[in-house]
């Protein structure tokens, strides 16, 4: 178990630490989010309408900005070597990583979210739900998301790659939360798309280190 | 854990291509193996192999009385040009994470650093060590949590003469402790008692 926290904080630590993976990732997110108003015009009414939307889109893309890297330092150090002929199984070390690179930067997203949708015009009475969406969606994008930076694994360009893989994983979230909050702001039910999307989630870190897994010994063997 | 090495009419290919076939090695407690062969003839291959990571054609590899799975868990040391150590990170933080990782003590890890002289580098960057530096950083997460077989490739060839000399010590002490070293090597390594050259 000593083992499994260590390896959650050094995994915390290299994703925060020298070149801000979490600055790099926030700033990001911020001037996507800030190029909305200026492409489609600042009439206040529009701008309202498309922010939640135009929040957790960003939000996805931002998911992608740390997966290029995820796996692909280990495998070039041989730490991945090490990391896959160990007590823990492999299973549970990329569940970890997966985790980590959440907690270190999809989980501070999270909270970027509604201020950015507050900032370009949504009701503030969003903002519990759009953290809620940020935080489960940031999951299944983390979790799904490393299939994608496994199965890429010693590939060139394999950060375009790992976009290319994920991005149809990210479709049922990005469709389930934006459903939920769309039903909110217009006062209609919205539990069942928010209840998709943690299912979605459950689903992918359930299901996805499995799939890590075989791609990564694929990569070594 | 108790464990010893019995390899048996291996086969091996890499990238479609067939390195070598009826490849047979015993390797009992307290014995050492030279593994030699040309440049690309399969030596990283074969311990990577032992060690679990690349699938063989055909033949057994065993460990003995040990289970496999356990004994490429927690039985087996593999150190090879990939050291698996972060630039990034300081060579102490690396050093206490691999510790852990293996499951070895702090105790351990403080004679390994001491044996290797590693004091005055636990504050560096691992970007900032030299070749052979970082290498002793990698001995010294062998010694942390021992285990009894090292897999090494070319284990030696970063190191001064110096240290050459303190790293044949350290796996002669291994040796005489009842562990098991499968060593790919290009110069002779003196300490081994048996020899298998890779022939294509």
């Amino acid at each position: 178990m000593s083992a499994a926290l260590q390896l959650l904080r050094r995994e915390m630590a290299i994703a925060w630490g020298r070149g801000g993976g979490l600055m790099v990732t926030g700033g990001f997110f911020a001037g996507a989010t800030l190029l909305l108003p200026l492409a489609s015009g600042p009439e206040p009414e529009r701008l309202a309408q498309i922010a939640p939307g135009a929040a957790w889109t960003v939000l996805a893309l931002s998911a992608l900005l740390g997966l290029e890297r995820l796996f692909e330092r280990d495998y070039e150090d041989g730490a991945l070597d090490l990391m896959a002929h160990a007590a823990l199984p492999l299973e549970f070390t990329c569940a970890l990583k997966c985790l980590g690179h959440w907690l270190a930067t999809g989980a501070p997203l999270a909270l970027l979210a509604p201020l950015a949708a507050i900032a370009l015009g949504a009701s503030p009475v969003l903002a519990p739900l759009l953290f809620a969406c940020a935080l489960a969606g940031g999951l299944a994008f983390a979790f799904t998301g490393g299939i994608g930076a496994a199965l890429s694994l010693g590939a060139r360009r394999g950060g375009l790659l790992t976009a290319v893989i994920v991005l149809p994983l990210f479709v049922p979230p990005v469709i389930f939360g934006g459903g939920a909050l769309d039903a909110f702001t217009a006062g209609l039910p919205w539990r069942a798309g928010f209840a998709l999307l943690g299912a979605y989630a459950a689903a992918a870190v359930a299901l996805g280190p499995l799939a890590m897994a075989a791609a990564c010994r694929n990569a070594l063997s | 854990m108790t464990l010893s090495l019995h390899i048996e009419d291996l086969a091996l290919s890499r990238g479609g291509r067939r390195l070598f076939s009826g490849l047979e090695l015993r390797l009992e407690s307290g014995q050492a193996c030279a593994l030699t062969g040309a440049n690309g003839s399969g030596k990283t291959s074969l311990l990577r192999a032992v060690a679990g990571l690349c699938a063989i054609d055909s033949g057994h590899i065993a460990f003995g009385a040990a289970e496999p799975a356990a004994a490429r868990s927690t039985g087996l040391h593999l150190l090879g040009h990939l050291d698996g150590l972060k630039v990034s990170r300081t060579a102490g933080e690396e050093l206490v994470f691999w510790t852990g990782w293996q499951g070895g003590t702090a105790s351990a890890m403080e004679a390994a650093v001491g044996r290797l002289d590693l004091q005055r580098l636990l504050d560096l960057e691992v970007r900032r060590l030299s070749a052979g530096q970082r290498r002793r950083l990698a001995l010294a997460r062998l010694l942390s949590s021992p285990r009894p077989l090292w897999l090494l490739d070319e284990p030696l060839s970063p190191l001064d003469a110096q240290w050459r000399a303190k790293a044949l010590e350290i796996m002669a002490g291994h040796l005489t402790g009842g562990g098991l070293i499968l060593a790919a090597v290009h110069d002779p390594l003196p300490l081994a008692t048996l020899a298998l050259e890779i022939l294509p």
